[in-house]
């Protein structure tokens, strides 16, 4: 038994099951149709405009900050399951690494990145 | 005493003797596949009475008690009353990701699930990289929740989904950087590996200071990952009325609240597994303590590894039932100004208490 088709088997269960439980739902689930089902729900007042518009742009700095430290922590990752063997001089090149990285989340603090505005 | 190693051997030494090596391996295949479907099934079921059983006893309610003796079968009988309801279509829904969502919530927090070791030699996905496979495809999940927001088009949903995505986003990392910390200290990422060298003493004994700020920062970040208790502003109810899936009805409900349910069992599970010693006993190492330690051992090796998950999650229900909810601009700044320069710093002392002892 290999892990791969371990995970394979794990991944085609959880979409067996979804669907499968969908199928049994809309087997057993009463189904009626009128005119005001099908609005979205906004507590009784009808939509205005679409929902598919331009958000504030507050969420997509903090994607961006994520990515870089997301990048950073894959390239850590291998360093860190041989800190002992590296030693001092790992270390030291990962102490580097760091500082450029905090330069960097120094200056979105700096700049207000951070703030939630 | 009999181990799941041996079980398992058994089994497929028989299976492969009776039967050709195509027909055995399907049938391995079905078994683990029925397995992991009934656990995470029962799972859910027993997290959402305990949850509903302890929120009441904080409210100073008694709590479900109608269906079955102390209401035991009160989650199996909402399992039930669920699928029986309608499922509505919206009019204007990107129909294709509006159901995608749901596979990949679902698919998110199985995958992650069939990666935890629940006892002595019941590893299903362990390789190499187990501790990464782990933080990767827990992140699927904030895919499910952005397009489940995304797709419903509601202004409602759409809310929700951004926050729960800068949210779980933000926190994935400290929970990652708390966790490599304790890559450092193990020297591997295979799960397999990180459990055994946990025999002697748990990780969180072994360096004390560095594992037990790193623990702390998992079971916050974790705990905020699983969009409850003080940050659950995605789906907070009281202003966007159910966050990301107020769109999805009956059955398709279900899949958000599962995935909820488990979520909050793996994360607890990972802590255990990475500090607590996964299915270890609790050890003292020294000569005094032998008949102690044998007593430890004693205990089958998935009585500990749920024990200190539901110990886990009985402390998340008591968070999640005791904070008020925070507000954004709050939940961001404990994240980048407080949790990650704190965790960025410990994994420097956890690599220094490496080098030094």
């Amino acid at each position: 038994m290999s892990t791969g088709v371990n995970f394979i088997v794990v991944l085609v269960t959880a979409i067996i099951m979804v669907g499968a439980a969908l199928i049994i739902g809309w087997l057993l689930a009463p189904k009626s149709n009128n005119a005001q089902k099908g609005e979205p729900y906004e507590c009784g007042i009808p939509t205005r405009g679409t929902s598919w518009m331009q958000f504030k742009i507050g969420y997509y700095l903090f994607a961006i900050l994520f990515l870089m430290f997301d990048v950073e922590t894959v390239l850590l990752f291998p360093w860190a399951t041989i800190t002992k063997s590296l030693g001092v001089m790992g270390l030291a090149s990962v102490l580097f690494f760091l500082f450029v990285l905090v330069l960097g989340l120094a200056y979105a603090w700096k700049k207000g990145a951070l703030e939630w505005k | 005493m009999i181990t799941f190693g041996e079980i398992i051997n058994n089994v497929h030494q028989g299976l492969t003797d009776a039967l050709p090596a195509w027909l055995a391996a399907t049938i391995e295949y079905v078994i683990i596949g029925a397995g992991f479907l009934g656990l995470y099934c029962v799972l859910a079921l027993i997290l959402i009475l305990l949850e509903r059983k302890i929120c009441a006893r904080f409210q100073c309610r008694i709590g479900p008690n109608r269906v079955g003796p102390w209401g035991l079968f009160q989650s199996v009988a909402d399992m039930v009353k669920i699928l029986l309801k309608e499922i509505i279509s919206i009019n204007n829904t990107d129909k294709v990701l509006f159901k995608t969502a749901m596979f990949l919530a679902i698919a998110g927090s199985f995958c992650t699930f069939g990666a935890l070791q629940f006892g002595d030699g019941l590893a299903c996905i362990d390789f190499n990289v187990g501790l990464f496979y782990i933080l990767a495809i827990s992140s699927l999940g904030v895919v499910g929740i952005l397009l489940a927001g995304w797709s419903s088009n509601n202004k409602y949903t759409l809310i929700g989904a951004m926050r729960s995505g800068a949210q779980l986003i933000s926190y994935e990392l400290s929970a990652g950087i708390a966790i490599m910390t304790m890559v450092v200290l193990a020297g591997s990422l295979n799960i397999s590996d990180i459990i055994a060298g946990q025999s002697k003493a748990w990780f969180i004994f072994q360096a004390p200071i560095p594992a037990l700020i790193a623990f702390i920062i998992y079971l916050i970040a974790g705990h905020a990952e699983t969009n409850r208790g003080p940050f659950d502003l995605p789906e907070a109810e009281s202003e966007l009325t159910a966050g990301y899936h107020t769109e999805y009805s009956g059955i398709q409900f279900g899949f958000f609240y599962l995935a909820e349910y488990l979520n909050m069992f793996i994360i607890a599970g990972v802590a255990a597994t990475v500090f607590l010693g996964g299915w270890q006993p609790f050890q003292i190492n020294a000569e005094w303590a032998e008949g102690f330690n044998s007593v430890m051992a004693y205990i089958p090796s998935w009585i500990w590894f749920m024990g200190k998950t539901f110990a886990l999650v009985l402390l998340s229900l008591w968070v999640r039932w005791t904070f008020p909810r925070l507000r954004i601009d709050q939940l961001l700044k404990l994240e980048w100004k407080i949790l990650m320069p704190i965790s960025l710093v410990n994994l420097l002392i956890m690599a220094g208490w490496v080098l030094i002892f």
